[in-house]
């Protein structure tokens, strides 16, 4: 068993990488009534193109493949799994992100239990034809929910701006006219590539004893057997660093218009340690240039083109990138001018040491408020142990940044080449 | 010590809530104030909270109030609002990074203290009023806010069942008041009104982290000083009023560009936090479609394949239980019929042991795990607040455990379908074009 403390942030994490190359982590929280589990497999909506586990031909699967397979992998031939928790009082849940497919529950009781069923649920798939189909009427309508959210629509709209073959363009979900084609034996090859245990990460924290939990998980896993692990190949095509569409514009029956701008990164190819320093530079940068506190949050309130809904973010996994901003807006148009001429005016000044010490404050801050929620923990943990990052670094990274580094991220990330924009309208009657 | 060490202190014009524990990396500052929610100030009321957090006298634009915070090691602050029960409650809320954890060891505690009280006790002024450029910029804040509820078909949905079941009650009102009166409230008004609310309102402040009770109070002592006529408005909870029976269901249809249904029920319950069958109440809703083993979603979503979601959920302080799913619209007959046949079936005493069971052992997750969060936790505690009760936590999760299956019967019964709100779909939301 291998041991990190994080004496800053009095934590102590315990991590073991088992023989069927599953790695397990442990979080003590003292004084907390929760456990919350995650399972998490290193495949996500992106991952459509692959060589199936022990074949030699390529397969390309439909889109929203990964997320349906989160839906049926809770079903079984006893009944649902779902109720299995809620037995043992414990709230399970699941999500499928671009990257990560991840399975979880909460619980005040029975961690160990609780803790078995997770692991054997993920690790025992039964799909059926009939249980199949029966899913596409339900995912069906989880489709038309998000196309009636306008703040789905205008983030995956960007999103489809920037790319012109990256399969993040896909929406997770997928479509109703995709998931029709879905069968149980995709399901099932997709499953067999994809859930190894060498593909995944489980992740514990709560009041729990960490040494008890690795060797309860340990002593599990050595009864099952499982295939010889595999490298698995993805296939991506060719990735230009242009942006394949400026602008887009989608009607809704909305009475303010939502306009977001993004920028996408060229070569999003960075892991580990120097990924992390990009994210969060990328991220220092929009914070001087827009946060709260800017005198460009300031300008763009006043002057009425943005409200309480603005923020941003940037994001980088293997294979795409991307910072957006944006929100509400009376004006789309007006706002994307003058975010325009912000970011062009911003590469041009010299950044304050007083604005940059300001904005780092306060991202150190809010890292440490993130630490009181065990799901913020294992969720983002194990996103950044699939990228080769440990989050625990988090705080020193942000310590050994420079304001050298802010300007070469304003000079490359934010280029006028990069930018694309979509917006939500009014629909017309 | 029970589950949460829940210390509270009354001084003049306030209630300190102290709860001490070292769960957490900030200290966590949760402002409630609280008034019965009305026709005639519920607009006033919105857009002072969105005010107060926009500026004070040391700081008198957002700029420099969010500057200073940022130096603060980013701590947070913000306002906001909601209805509990027919209380119009504005919660300012700070959390600020515990020190110990910060590499050059800041004190910004004292800071945040002095911080937060100014926020509400010295509010940037002009001319002896309310700041007219705060008051102009933070009116478009709010207008932005009521119309987003529109764009948001759920809470548009659950906006307009509202309106409709509670008619002639105030609280039908939205929390963020109306959009057609924001333009006319002055700044002199406003500030008016922040005077009666200084003087009048309950206020309640719970702070969490790792701190002493005894050094809380002595700095909410130095820093919230409050006028010699403020009343001292501990224990003012009048019980509700007599709520109303119902002769016959409402049923209201509207219809909209989307692509998916949103249907909404409303259901007078007959129950509060305050009644003894309050617990059996709220198994009830975890039987009922609280849950993903509740009737509503094993039958609605699991067994028809209608809906992706179906639940129920409930207010405590009104007595109500509103019930939504997002479904085709062509299903509206047969989705309505299956959730009155869920009620039906709870009413008939159809109740599974594992359903039962299965229900309490989730409610008391629930509780526990919400408390785990200082905002959760404060919550859970306020609720004694607005009902005037002073239950612990304990006696909470003893209350449900002592629930039997007749007990949720009875409440089955009580429980009346009021009105049916759906929000229909024409079915071509969202066509792209450039």
């Amino acid at each position: 068993m291998g041991m990190k403390t994080f004496e800053q942030l009095d934590e102590t994490l315990h991590f073991e990488e088992l023989e069927n190359g599953l790695k397990v982590y442990v979080l003590e929280k003292k004084g907390f009534n929760k456990t919350y589990a995650t399972f998490t497999t290193h495949y996500g909506s992106v991952d459509n193109h692959f060589k199936p586990l022990g074949k030699n031909e390529k397969v390309k699967v439909p889109d929203g493949i990964a997320h349906f397979l989160e839906h049926k992998l809770f079903e079984k031939e006893h009944g649902d799994v779902f109720q299995d928790f809620s037995k043992q009082g414990a709230s399970a849940n699941a999500f499928t992100t671009f990257n990560r497919t991840a399975y979880l529950f909460s619980t005040t009781s029975d961690v160990k239990k609780n803790l078995t069923t997770l692991i054997d649920f993920v690790q025992e798939p039964y799909f059926t034809e009939k249980t199949v189909e029966k899913e596409k009427g339900i995912i069906g309508q989880e489709i038309r929910m998000y196309d009636d959210n306008p703040d789905w629509r205008v983030y995956f709209g960007l999103i489809e701006n920037m790319y012109h073959h990256h399969p993040v363009k896909i929406d997770i979900a997928g479509t109703e006219k995709s998931i029709a084609k879905i069968t149980k034996d995709d399901l099932y090859e997709c499953y067999e590539t994809f859930y190894h245990p060498s593909n995944m990460i489980l992740f514990v924290i709560g009041p729990v004893d960490a040494q008890d939990i690795l060797n309860f998980v340990k002593e599990n896993q050595s009864q099952k057997s499982f295939k010889e692990k595999a490298p698995i190949e993805r296939f991506f095509e060719e990735e230009p660093p242009t942006v394949s569409k400026a602008e887009k514009i989608i009607e809704m029956t909305v009475q303010t218009p939502k306009c977001y701008i993004g920028f996408k990164e060229a070569a999003p190819d960075r892991k580990g340690k120097e990924l992390m320093h990009h994210e969060l530079c990328v991220n220092l940068a929009l914070e001087m240039m827009f946060g709260k506190s800017s005198p460009n949050y300031e300008t763009l309130y006043e002057e009425g083109l943005i409200d309480q809904t603005f923020s941003f973010d940037y994001t980088e996994e293997n294979g795409f990138g991307f910072s957006m901003l944006g929100g509400d807006s009376q004006s789309p148009d007006e706002l994307v001018k003058r975010v325009s001429e912000m970011v062009e005016a911003f590469k041009q000044e010299n950044i304050s040491t007083d604005s940059f010490e300001r904005a780092r404050k306060k991202k150190i801050g809010a890292f440490l408020r993130s630490l009181n929620s065990p799901e913020f923990i294992a969720n983002q943990f194990t996103r950044y142990a699939f990228n080769e990052m440990d989050l625990f670094d988090v705080i020193p990274v942000f310590e050994s940044l420079q304001v050298s580094d802010v300007e070469e991220v304003l000079k490359n990330h934010f280029k006028k080449e990069a930018m694309t924009v979509c917006q939500v309208r009014k629909k017309k009657s | 010590m029970g589950i949460v060490n829940h210390e509270k202190t009354d001084l003049h014009g306030i209630t300190v809530h102290t709860i001490e524990t070292k769960k957490y990396k900030t200290t966590s500052f949760i402002l409630q104030i609280k008034a019965a929610i009305n026709e005639k100030d519920v607009t006033k009321r919105a857009l002072l909270s969105y005010v107060l957090q926009s500026g004070t006298k040391d700081f008198p634009t957002s700029k420099e109030l969010r500057s200073a915070l940022d130096d603060l090691y980013g701590a947070t602050l913000n306002a906001d609002l909601s209805k509990k029960g027919e209380n119009q409650v504005i919660s300012i809320r700070m959390e600020v990074a515990n020190e110990k954890f910060l590499s050059n060891s800041e004190p910004v505690l004292d800071k945040a203290f002095h911080l937060l009280s100014q926020v509400l006790l010295a509010p940037a002024l002009e001319n002896g009023v309310f700041k007219e450029s705060l008051v102009k910029k933070e009116k478009r804040s709010l207008k932005q806010q009521i119309e987003s509820i529109f764009d948001d078909k759920m809470r548009y949905a659950n906006k307009r069942l509202l309106e409709e079941m509670y008619e002639s009650e105030p609280y039908h009102l939205n929390v963020y008041g109306k959009e057609d009166e924001v333009d006319a409230i002055t700044s002199k008004e406003l500030f008016e009104y922040y005077q009666e609310v200084i003087l009048n309102d309950r206020l309640d402040l719970y702070v969490i982290g790792d701190i002493s009770t005894q050094e809380m109070v002595e700095k909410v002592k130095k820093h919230f000083s409050f006028p010699e006529e403020r009343k001292d408005s501990v224990g003012t909870n009048e019980k509700n009023r007599e709520e109303k029976k119902i002769a016959e269901v409402k049923e209201v249809f509207e219809e909209q560009d989307i692509q998916q249904g949103k249907l909404h029920m409303g259901y007078r319950t007959y129950t509060t936090y305050s009644d003894d069958d309050y617990f059996a109440l709220q198994v009830f809703n975890g039987v009922f479609g609280g849950f993903s083993h509740s009737k509503l979603f094993m039958k609605v979503r699991e067994k028809e394949s209608l809906a992706y979601y179906a639940a129920s959920r409930f207010e405590s302080h009104k007595g109500a239980v509103f019930v939504m799913s997002g479904i085709e619209t062509g299903n509206y007959e047969k989705a309505v019929k299956i959730i009155k046949e869920q009620h039906e079936e709870m009413k008939n005493g159809n109740i599974t042991d594992a359903e039962f069971e299965q229900t309490k052992a989730m409610i008391n997750n629930q509780v526990l795990e919400t408390i785990d969060h200082p905002i959760g936790l404060s919550e859970v505690l306020y609720h004694n607040v607005v009902a005037g009760t002073n239950r612990t936590i304990e006696e909470w999760m003893e209350g449900i455990q002592n629930v039997t299956k007749e007990d949720v019967v009875k409440v089955a019964k009580k429980v009346t379908l009021d009105t049916i709100y759906f929000l229909k779909g024409a079915g071509t939301n969202g066509n792209e074009n450039i």
